[in-house]
């Protein structure tokens, strides 16, 4: 809009009138972006800061800050911040790391290449609730899984991974949905590569261990650095898998700010606390996000 | 510095040979280009000579020793990629510090080497530039840098002018012969532009197919082309040919007959072959003289003016087109009729199988 503006910068009377007609044809994306965001946001902040308990309807009134101060002291909330950025931080390694090996080992020629890629590929397209049913039930089940039968088979005695790692098993959920997408979009960057750059390296005397160090990872940094943007968006509002396996539990030993969030709103019938919860997600998100867009576009610039 | 020695090395890419046995030694200090149309294998060779291509059949023999099986980097070459191949994250100085450090060299010694070609190849002002700030010349330039801070034994060329333009070009050709003077390397160089092969070369190898056509220096590849196919790549504008019958011949010369029944005694030796047998003749642009009609043998049908040079296509009366050069101040018109002469100590003579006669006194600059 900005921009629209400051080209039709207003000289005369026909140009104001020009202005004019610019914001009257701007208005209706305007004023939807208005309502679909402002007002959603602006009744967030009035609920965070007034009593406002479904089940409660006698407790109502303005309640100040003390929502935020019950949030900030309650260890569940610091617990829930803690879940987050394990989650975050691990999902990213496992899905960048891996997915830059995958990424190089299918750069290389091999049989049935085609359909491996199709393969590799696919668990992005299954959706979250999906993906996290299949692994609850017919991966991970202590006494149906596949997983647990293998276990068997060779004599072992199959752990209950949702109930004794349920944060370390939903990273591992949501790391198979996500690999795919780095895969995917760090097997086009490697395969952008100039191969003669490969060669020229080859000729200085580069194994392929210096090779991969000093010519393709540089190569990747930027098709990195947008991976760890677009993933760590969605991570932070990791949802779906927690609540279809674990639903937060056991206690609040897999639960997120996403799903604190819910659970206090829609489980507690607190919309009061959940409305400052979301406000100090939106904090939390917006920060992160500045500092990404802002190592990511260094990181873009050539 | 370092000899070559190839010995009928052979490329096969599934069931296709690409490289069909060369054997050539290249000796030391000689600037050699492989020349040739796309597709002659070339490259090919010169990525096998690097490394880069494994050796299907036959031995590759640098200063004596066999390298097959020797990693590219550790062969002692350094090689100019066409496209360059810069490191594009790197500055000029870490591109050319990559090699010195996989090599292990200590950090004062890369510093000066570094300096001292950076000031052979007037890089200092760029040593801290990326190479997406230079120019295409700077770009072939650090190129070139890299290759030469190894110290390697032979330097490949992989076509590195062809992405220069017209002016860049001409100027690159001339520092890259007075920088193979000044380093007296052996050097391989690719290329499909004969003026870069016939104006920097010491030997020319002329490809086709995989298959050497002809070894030789310029001038020999231009006097005394062994076979048909050299004898119209080299040279530009191109060899006229036409056919004609051979009569007889012996030591010192061969008669033929051209179509219109001009008698032509050409100072080369027939193979064995018999009269009557239908050969070609070949003679370059610059070697056929116009002369005022004296019939209508011919009539001017193009003239391209270069300045320098004046390019007559003449239509002869069988319907063939002859290229003619002559100086620029020729004041011929289109559609003017002309005669062609053809000086027989200048026609080249093709047997049937494409090999040329053998010439009876070999040209002085091409002994």
């Amino acid at each position: 809009m900005q921009a629209v503006l400051e080209h039709s910068a207003p000289k005369g009377a026909s140009e104001r009138k020009g202005k004019r007609t610019g914001l009257l044809l701007l208005s209706p994306a305007v004023l939807i972006l208005l309502v679909w965001s402002l007002v959603p946001l602006a009744m967030t902040l009035w609920y965070s800061l007034i009593n406002y308990n479904l089940i409660d309807p006698t407790l109502h009134g303005f309640a100040g800050f003390s929502n935020y101060w019950y949030l900030l002291t309650d260890p569940d909330f610091l617990y829930s911040l803690l879940h987050t950025v394990i989650l975050v931080v691990g999902v990213l390694i496992i899905s960048v790391g891996g997915g830059t090996l995958l990424a190089i080992l299918y750069d290389q020629e091999f049989f049935g290449r085609g359909i491996a890629r199709v393969l590799v590929i696919s668990p992005f397209f299954v959706m979250p609730t999906v993906s996290a049913l299949l692994w609850k039930n017919l991966m991970l089940h202590p006494i149906y899984g596949v997983y647990s039968a293998m276990m068997r088979a060779v004599g072992l005695t199959p752990i209950d991974w949702l109930a004794r790692f349920p944060l370390l098993t939903v990273m591992m959920i949501v790391s198979w949905e996500w690999l795919p997408f780095a895969v995917l979009i760090l097997l086009t960057a490697v395969q952008s590569l100039d191969s003669e750059q490969k060669e020229a390296a080859r000729m200085d005397g580069a194994g392929p261990i210096a090779q991969f160090r000093h010519i393709i990872l540089p190569h990747l940094s930027r098709a990195i650095s947008v991976v760890v943007m677009i993933e760590t968006i969605y991570l932070l509002t990791i949802f779906a898998e927690i609540s279809v396996t674990t639903a937060g539990g056991p206690g609040v030993a897999s639960t997120n700010l996403a799903y604190l969030i819910y659970s206090r709103a829609l489980l507690q019938f607190d919309v009061g606390g959940a409305s400052a919860g979301g406000v100090l997600a939106i904090i939390i998100a917006n920060v992160a996000a500045m500092f990404l867009v802002r190592s990511v576009a260094r990181n873009l610039e050539v | 510095m370092a000899t070559l020695e190839l010995k009928s090395l052979r490329k096969t890419y599934l069931t296709e040979e690409i490289i069909k046995g060369i054997s050539l030694s290249i000796e030391d200090r000689e600037f050699v280009v492989f020349v040739g149309p796309s597709g002659c294998g070339k490259s090919t060779l010169l990525r096998m000579i690097a490394g880069l291509e494994d050796i299907t059949s036959g031995d590759l023999l640098i200063d004596g020793q066999r390298v097959n099986d020797v990693e590219p980097g550790k062969r002692g070459l350094a090689m100019v990629f066409q496209s360059y191949a810069l490191y594009p994250h790197m500055d000029v100085y870490k591109n050319m510090e990559f090699g010195l450090k996989l090599a292990g060299v200590p950090e004062k010694e890369r510093s000066e080497k570094i300096q001292h070609v950076a000031a052979t190849l007037q890089l200092e002002p760029y040593l801290h530039h990326k190479p997406g700030q230079l120019s295409g010349g700077q770009r072939q330039r650090v190129a070139i840098g890299r290759a030469i801070v190894r110290n390697p034994k032979v330097f490949l060329f992989d076509e590195p002018l062809s992405n220069l333009d017209a002016a860049l070009r001409g100027q690159m050709r001339v520092e890259l012969s007075a920088l193979h003077r000044k380093l007296n390397a052996t050097t391989i160089y690719v290329t499909h532009d004969q003026v870069e092969a016939m104006t920097m070369a010491d030997k020319i190898v002329v490809l086709q197919k995989g298959v050497v056509e002809q070894i030789g220096s310029p001038l020999e590849l231009y006097h005394h082309p062994r076979n048909l196919f050299v004898a119209k790549f080299i040279g530009s504008p191109p060899m006229n040919f036409f056919s004609a019958i051979f009569q007889n011949g012996g030591h010192d010369g061969s008669s033929v007959q051209l179509r219109d029944g001009t008698l032509l005694h050409v100072p080369v030796s027939p193979p064995d072959i018999l009269p009557g047998t239908k050969i070609t003749v070949g003679i370059r642009p610059e070697h056929v003289e116009l002369a005022p009609a004296s019939d209508d043998s011919g009539v001017v049908e193009v003239i391209e003016r270069l300045g320098a040079i004046t390019l007559v296509h003449v239509r002869c009366a069988d319907g063939q087109i002859i290229v003619v050069q002559t100086d620029g101040f020729t004041t011929l018109e289109v559609d003017t009729p002309v005669s062609l002469k053809l000086p027989p100590q200048h026609c080249h003579l093709f047997a049937p199988d494409g090999l040329a006669f053998e010439a009876c006194r070999r040209h002085p600059l091409a002994a």
